[in-house]
């Protein structure tokens, strides 16, 4: 069963991994947008439910493993990487020692997004934008000319299979633009055809599904 | 005592007497509780009553005098109509209100600072009454609760959540004496059990149970189909019963079905009947309407689901028509109870059969009614996560001490054998999450503020605790109107069902064929299409399960081939049967084989019920994928499973040993999808999750995560967390009824009777049309996808790069 699935964008070779994260081989570098770490400890924060405190850990084993795979030089993260600048700066010593363990010996860049805004107080480097060759890497598709790798709607698509939907994550292409999955492990999807997100994308975009196997498919709408 | 004097000369002007067990309540009512066990029709809320009338009457009161909880709100509101006449003719200072979900805003909050003497609610209603701050004062008074069709809620959360609500409210007011008023049960100690607070005795009071009722199968003309669930065949025999008599119900099992049924019989109705539709999922307003009209006598007929199948008094109805198998001998005796209900007179009821299958069924539960068997399970372990809520529900009315929350929930019947430790587990799982990694010092839900005394540690989370009240566990529902300004609202539909649907497909909303516009703020906007054919009616709703009982009598007819009371065409089809394979054996396993459209399937003929054949199914299918059999789904029912794959299946046996399928089932337990749906709901009651709001979504976020992440995390890193073990106990007992698996293999043993043959048998047959089909999640569905994707592509002249 496949577990990735190699494309062309912007003339360059690209893997979507079936974990929802990006593998550019050229490059050296791993791309994966919306960790959204920290949330339960925003939402029981808030006065909200208590759920299970384990998604940052389940998050970051995940990534490491993605890391470890592809012999990453250079991870990149695509903004909202925290839920919020309080989980961020709260963040127990347990995950920081773990992501400061995935830092070590090579590069890695935060994206802002719009849940954490300013740099997260961790190492790395911090921007909004980041140009690697002919693409720009940033959290929210801007429209551009100029292609762009992007996080922020987390789409998911569903594809019929004998009147059964199956419905999961899934990367969105079309000639300038690539919004990644979401990967944090409490995250939701939007669905492909929602107005936002047809809207953004080119009448021939189309759907990678994340999961196994891995395919592609004409994006819903 | 005797009526006080303006009752009894309203009594007389109506020439009315009392009977003799309402007779008994008046003079019995200052007991703690009383369960009052008498037919429907035997003037039994009058009986439930009366002590409050007189009481009011005789010494006058001041706020909240009885509490009136039944499990529907239609109850409600018809209590009230007819509790206004006694009331007013004897010109009783007495105010009754109703509240329940359908109660504004304003009026709710003013019945709150200002009772009314008699208030009338539903379980969810008082669970949301006993969280506010002011619910001691709201209570203070009060002298009595009247539990109506309490046979109805004694064998569910919504009964187990009434009844900690119940223990709540004899503290606030510790002269409360109880009521239960129930229909005829197989067990009235287990429910006076269930009433009483514990360890209390709770007295029975029987009443005259009348007459036995007059009930058959209905005449119809033309056979029954091969399968289906709808009942069409018999519109004709069925208008002109209803032209035959005064008032007919026809009751349905599901709302789909009746939408179906209504709108064919709608179709057929030459003489313009007068018919009307009442089912849960209509508008308030559409519901109304159909009440009103019933008790002006305007209707002819009404077609009606469950929501009108508990004790309301419509007047002159003269018969019950019961639109397939009844699945519960219980309820087919609640639901013809509606007949007639002149209380010396026989009811009277036909059934209609809406499939073969169900005739054999139905001629069960006649032999049962006739032998007065009844069946029914009930409970005396409370569920734990009705526990939490109940928990974070008296937490939200403000401070708290465990020791006293405690003593009070051992007091509830079903949870008197609750140990402290098992409470402390609550209470731990509502104030901190109960994780084994404690994450949540800073934000815990309850604070403890002294040793002992717990409370909000955030006043503003009372709301967000007050909007998950509640054991009702409902798929997420739209609102449908018709399109324009100020569009007439119609009812509901299940958001799922919703999302398939495309501008211009056509459905069956209240009766009515309707055309599907578009979404407007989550609201579905349609336009009447009367002209066209209905595409489909979707409503998951309710399905009934036959009882354990039920199915026994079943394969012993079949065993037996105790046919005579089958008609022609259903004894021939089971010939069909016994001639192209098999009939059915106890004590041996009925399997059979046989290729159709490209899929081998397997029929098991287990009669264990749906929910153990769905369990059975789930550890087949999984021996199924580890021997690389390739299943693709699986469908059950009360008599069958159904699976099929992409390869035939050799021997069946190493399937169904015990032993594999005990080792199977701990491994299995915790990844399959009817675990996860039983997660999901008890985390929704335990407060875990939040149940959606669609209406308070916006467009254009993300939907929120699955709750399936949150049961696959706690897996990974907390197995032994509260709501894990709380999943498993319920699965184990409910849906999953491993129980009945094993009591199914022992009995079998290795006497299977595997038969191939070379297409679908009768009797498997109807199968193909059973609803909830379950997909495998295995390999085959990757290779579907891949082939499926790879279509899309082609289809849209796109290439893989």
């Amino acid at each position: 069963m496949r577990n990735a699935h190699d494309f062309t964008f912007a003339g360059q070779r690209l893997t979507a991994r079936a974990t929802g994260a990006l593998w550019w081989d050229a490059e050296g570098v791993l791309i994966v947008s919306d960790l959204h770490l920290g949330k339960s400890e925003r939402r029981a924060r808030r006065g909200g439910s208590l759920l299970p405190p384990y998604e940052t850990e389940d998050t970051l084993i995940r990534l490491q493993a993605d890391i470890l795979e592809t012999g990453a030089a250079h991870v990149v993260c695509l903004g909202d990487s925290f839920d919020d600048l309080e989980a961020a700066a709260g963040l127990a010593a347990r995950p920081r020692d773990r992501i400061a363990r995935l830092m070590a010996g090579r590069d890695w860049t935060w994206i802002t997004g719009n849940h954490d805004p300013a740099p997260p107080g961790l190492p790395g480097r911090v921007a909004d934008t980041l140009a690697l060759g002919p693409v720009t890497l940033c959290h929210v598709a801007t429209g551009a000319d100029r292609p762009e790798i992007s996080g922020h709607y987390h789409p998911k698509a569903a594809i019929h299979v004998r009147g059964r939907a199956i419905s999961r994550p899934c990367f969105l292409r079309d000639a300038r633009r690539l919004i990644l999955p979401a990967y944090g492990t409490y995250t939701g999807g939007l669905r492909s055809r929602d107005p936002a997100l047809a809207r953004l994308m080119a009448p021939d975009a189309r759907a990678i599904l994340a999961g196994l196997p891995m395919v592609e498919i004409p994006m819903p709408r | 005592m005797d009526l006080p004097a303006p009752l009894a000369a309203f009594f007389a002007r109506r020439h009315w007497t009392l009977h003799p067990h309402q007779r008994e309540m008046l003079e019995r009512k200052d007991l703690p509780s009383l369960l009052l066990i008498a037919p429907t029709g035997g003037g039994k809320t009058l009986a439930g009553f009366l002590p409050t009338l007189a009481e009011i009457a005789e010494t006058g009161h001041q706020g909240l005098h009885t509490l009136y909880v039944s499990p529907l709100k239609a109850l409600a509101n018809d209590i009230r109509r007819n509790l206004a006449t006694p009331i007013e003719e004897a010109g009783l200072p007495i105010r009754v209100e109703d509240r329940t979900g359908d109660t504004s805003q304003a009026r709710r909050k003013r019945q709150r600072a200002d009772p009314p003497h008699i208030l009338l609610t539903t379980p969810e209603s008082l669970a949301l009454m006993i969280s506010y701050e002011d619910a001691a004062r709201t209570f203070a008074g009060l002298r009595r609760i009247v539990v109506d069709e309490i046979h109805a809620l004694a064998d569910n959360k919504r009964g187990d959540q009434l009844m900690l609500c119940l223990s709540r409210l004899q503290t606030l007011a510790p002269g409360l004496r109880r009521v239960g008023l129930s229909a005829t049960v197989d067990d009235p100690a287990v429910i006076a059990h269930y009433l009483a607070r514990h360890p209390d005795p709770c007295p029975i009071l029987h009443a005259d149970p009348g007459p036995p009722p007059d009930i058959d199968i209905l005449e119809i003309e033309e056979d029954p189909p091969w399968a289906g669930a709808g009942g069409r065949y018999a519109i004709p025999a069925v208008l002109r019963e209803v032209r035959r008599h005064k008032t007919t119900l026809i009751f349905h099992n599901t709302r789909a079905q009746a939408e179906i049924f209504f709108h064919h019989l709608w179709l057929a109705n030459e003489d313009g009947l007068p018919i009307g539709i009442h089912h849960g999922a209509l508008a308030k307003e559409a519901r109304l309407r159909v009440e009103q009209a019933m008790v002006a006598g305007q209707l002819k007929a009404i077609v009606a689901t469950g929501s009108l199948g508990l004790g309301i008094d419509w007047g002159d109805v003269d018969l019950v028509i019961q639109i397939g198998a009844p699945k519960k001998v219980k309820n087919l005796v609640q639901r013809i109870g509606r007949a007639n209900h002149r209380y010396n007179a026989p009811s009277k009821a036909r059934l209609v059969p809406a499939n073969r299958f169900e005739v054999i069924e139905c001629a069960a539960a006649l032999e049962a009614v006739r032998a007065g068997e009844l069946d029914g399970d009930l409970r005396l372990d409370g569920p734990r996560d009705v526990l939490c809520q109940h928990i974070a529900c008296v937490a939200c009315a403000g401070d708290f001490a465990a020791d006293t929350l405690f003593a009070e929930v051992k007091t509830v019947g079903p949870y008197s054998t609750l140990s402290r430790a098992a409470f402390d587990d609550c209470l731990d799982f509502v104030a901190t999450g109960g994780y084994a990694l404690r994450a949540y010092d800073r934000y815990q839900r309850l604070k403890e503020r002294r040793p002992g005394v717990w409370g909000l540690r955030d006043p503003r989370s009372a709301r967000q605790i007050r909007m998950n009240l509640g054991t009702i566990i409902g798929t997420d529902k739209l609102k449908v109107r018709f399109r324009g300004r100020g569009g007439q609202p119609l009812g509901e539909i299940e958001e799922g069902f919703a999302a398939t649907l495309t501008k211009g497909d056509t459905f069956l909303m209240g009766g009515q064929v309707v055309r599907y516009e578009g979404m407007r703020e989550l609201t579905v906007e349609v336009s009447p299409r009367p002209d066209k054919e209905p595409r489909i009616a979707t409503y998951i709703g309710y399905k009934w399960t036959t009882s354990v009982q039920l199915a026994h009598r079943i394969q012993d007819m079949l065993h037996e081939m105790r046919f005579d009371a089958l008609p022609q065409h259903t004894r021939h089809w089971l010939e069909l049967q016994a001639k192209h394979s098999s009939l059915p054996e106890p004590g041996r396993l009925l399997v059979e084989h046989f290729p159709r459209d490209g899929r081998h399937h397997t029929v098991i003929y287990g009669f264990a019920g749906t929910n153990a054949h769905q369990t059975l199914a789930l550890l087949v299918t999984k021996g199924m994928e580890e021997a690389g059999l390739d299943p693709l789904g699986f469908v059950s029912n009360d008599y069958a499973t159904m699976i099929w794959g992409l390869k035939p299946m050799g021997d069946i046996r190493p399937l169904l040993s015990h032993d594999g399928i005990a080792v199977a089932l701990d491994s299995w337990l915790k990844g399959n999808a009817v675990m996860k749906r039983t997660f999901r709901n008890a985390a929704i009651i335990a407060g875990l999750i939040d149940r959606n709001f669609p209406g308070k979504r916006s467009t254009g976020r993300q939907a929120a995560f699955s709750s399936d992440i949150l049961y696959d995390t706690l897996h990974r890193y907390d197995p032994d967390h509260l709501m894990l073990r709380i999943t498993e106990e319920e699965a184990m007992r409910g849906h999953i009824d491993f129980g009945r698996v094993e009591l199914l293999l022992d009995t079998v043993g290795d006497r299977i009777d595997q038969l191939r043959l070379s297409r679908v048998s009768p009797l498997a047959a109807p199968m193909f049309l059973e609803r909830g089909i379950v997909p495998i999640r295995g390999k085959a569905e990757g290779r579907l996808l891949e082939d499926e994707a790879a279509k899309l592509m082609a289809e849209a002249g796109l290439s893989l790069d």
